[in-house]
């Protein structure tokens, strides 16, 4: 069941040193020269003119969905504020005059800084109305007040047009095989 | 100044010893972790810990969070395998419950668990060998790390805070082309190993810091509560998933690598040595997985498809009430451990029916091996601290939580 690591290095060969140098020198030259000439092949990438594309599943910053006539689909439920550990969403909920939709969020915040991106709004939300699939990351703010995300800024921003979290296995997630 | 030197027996001068302040932020110190140390030139001579800086109230902030809020929590606990806690905490309340997760999901949480612990034994190696100047076999396993990092990703949302698991169940099951991504992933990972290996195995100048240094007994270090690779490395063979398998652990094949000396080079050698046998698990998973299910057959647990939440009337009761209380744990405790990336991670829980934990204690692997770290350390040289303590992996979130 338990299998002995092998312990080695105590050779001639490997007490002079001179072997493993060689050794090492070869695959890091190997590493070096499939850098220098298979472009593919490198690891790293000229951030931020190259970038690598997120999964499908990646959460980014949050955004607010639109109905077909421009609204917000939110109905203020708060289930997204209750879901959220880090009790970062806040909302205002007014009464619509629509009588066929009743409630609507008047004020609708989140605040990025204490957001830890864990997706339990999305997960909570009953009418897809908050996802995360904008590729937006936390972007850095001078002072706090500019970490504030509000409703016109959530609901002008773009995703996806689909949902990634179907039930059914959702769209496949390509890892961008570099 | 004459008080200070003090005349040995064979008349060397020989200097009072110094005191020496090694830490909090020194760039040696994973994480944030203070060594009081006795020095004789430049042997420690004795050694005092001092642990806590990266206290963040986990187990009081778990006691005002739902039992699923809990989960982002878990995922600062070891932030380097952070599937490895969310599958030990979802185990634990499930076994409060007393339910199980369906085959599919076990299978599901084994791999992402192994994954998540090949990166945890590549940072940990890649670190050490790092601080002693191998700064090549350093980017070879982040690189390796990254690949496996950006499946997570593909799978779970996002790269480190993943919060994958859910109590009975998972939060998505895996993207349709996961296998043929792995395999892409493992083959680069297998390779970047065997790079990694051949530059440090018998590199001397590793070998010379590495060998016969922060030796410890097997004995010694059962007693000191060591488990994972720190106490493997020391001859014994405890490993959770052989000797208490759980989820589907006892149908894998797999061997529990152990050292012979306990000494930095052993720990080395049975990372890289897990990483292997988790490759290896890994393949086995995908063998066997079934279709099915991810999440359990049970509405008080697991929220409702989302067609029924948007299409029927009990579905949306059931979402909103499952949102609004919490998941109902029954009254009663539990413990429930799992082998994690440094060892037995467990988790004590206390329930009393309400929505939240009204206790959630847990045993950090990295706790027990704290207290072995002083007599490691001390006989030997100041600088072979570094090795030393990067081979033991110490994680401050986990730790000092
Ligand atoms: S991602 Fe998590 S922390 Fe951020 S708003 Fe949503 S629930 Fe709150
Ligand atoms: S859960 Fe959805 S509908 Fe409810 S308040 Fe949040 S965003 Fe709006």
């Amino acid at each position: 069941m338990a299998k002995v690591v092998e312990r080695v290095g105590d050779s001639f060969a490997d007490r002079i040193y001179v072997p493993a140098i060689l050794a090492g020198l070869k695959i890091t030259t190997r590493h070096f020269f499939r850098n220098l000439f298979g472009q593919k092949e490198t690891v790293t990438i000229a951030y931020p003119e190259v970038k690598i594309p997120y999964s499908p599943r990646w959460r980014g910053q949050h955004r607010l969905l639109k109905r077909d006539d421009g609204e917000p689909r939110c109905v203020a439920c708060f289930m997204c504020s209750t879901a959220c550990p880090a009790d970062c969403i806040h909302i205002v909920a007014g009464e619509h005059d629509d009588q066929g939709r009743e409630k609507f969020p008047v004020r609708f915040e989140i605040d990025e800084l204490r957001c830890i991106y864990c997706g339990m709004c999305e997960e909570a939300c009953p009418c897809d109305a908050i996802r995360m699939d904008t590729g937006l990351h936390a972007a850095p703010v001078y002072n706090r007040e500019a970490a504030w995300v509000r409703k016109d800024q959530l609901l002008a921003r773009n995703g996806r047009d689909y949902a990634v979290r179907a039930d059914a296995e959702g769209p496949p997630c390509a890892v961008s095989s570099k | 100044m004459s008080e200070l030197l003090i005349e040995t027996e064979d008349g060397d001068l020989d200097s009072a010893p110094m005191n020496l302040q090694m830490g909090p932020s020194h760039p040696a110190m994973h994480g944030t972790i203070k060594m009081r140390l006795k020095l004789d030139g430049e042997i420690v001579q004795r050694s005092d810990i001092e642990v806590g800086y990266l206290h963040r109230g986990f187990e009081k902030s778990c006691e005002s969070v739902t039992w699923t809020q809990v989960l982002p929590y878990t995922d600062r606990l070891n932030y380097v395998s952070p599937l490895c806690n969310n599958v030990g905490y979802c185990m634990a309340v499930e076994k409060l419950i007393g339910v199980t997760a369906t085959e599919r999901c076990q299978y599901i949480r084994t791999i992402m668990a192994e994954t998540s612990r090949i990166g945890d034994h590549l940072t940990c190696v890649g670190a050490s060998a790092m601080e002693l100047g191998a700064f090549t076999a350093f980017l070879y396993a982040i690189e390796a790390r990254e690949e496996l990092w950006r499946l997570t990703e593909a799978v779970t949302g996002a790269r480190l805070t993943h919060s994958y698991c859910r109590i009975g169940g998972l939060k998505d099951d895996l993207p349709l082309d996961f296998e043929a991504s792995y395999r892409v992933v493992e083959k680069k990972v297998r390779s970047l190993i065997y790079d990694i290996r051949a530059l440090l195995d018998t590199n001397r100048i590793f070998l010379d810091r590495m060998k016969d240094i922060g030796c410890i007994s097997a004995e010694r270090a059962l007693s000191l509560g060591f488990t994972g690779p720190c106490l493997r490395s020391t001859g014994h063979d405890y490993d959770v998933r052989k000797y208490a398998p759980y989820m589907i652990y006892d149908r894998l094949d797999f061997e529990v690598p152990v050292g012979v000396k306990g000494d930095n080079y052993d720990r080395y050698l049975v990372r890289l040595e897990e990483v292997d046998q988790s490759l290896r698990m890994i393949d086995q998973c995908f063998k066997q997985i079934p279709a099915g299910p991810i999440n359990v057959d049970d509405g008080r647990l697991v929220l409702p498809a989302k067609d029924e939440v948007y299409h029927s009337i009990e579905g949306t009761i059931a979402h909103f009430k499952l949102i609004m209380d919490g998941i109902k744990v029954p009254p009663g405790e539990v413990y429930s451990y799992t082998e994690a990336g440094n060892g037995e991670l467990g988790f004590y829980l206390i329930s009393t029916g309400e929505g939240r934990p009204y206790k959630c204690r847990v045993r950090p692997p990295c706790w027990a091996l704290m207290q072995g770290v002083a007599e490691m350390v001390e006989g030997y040289q100041i600088a072979d601290i570094v090795p030393t303590f990067g081979s033991i992996n110490m994680i401050g979130g986990e730790c000092d939580r």
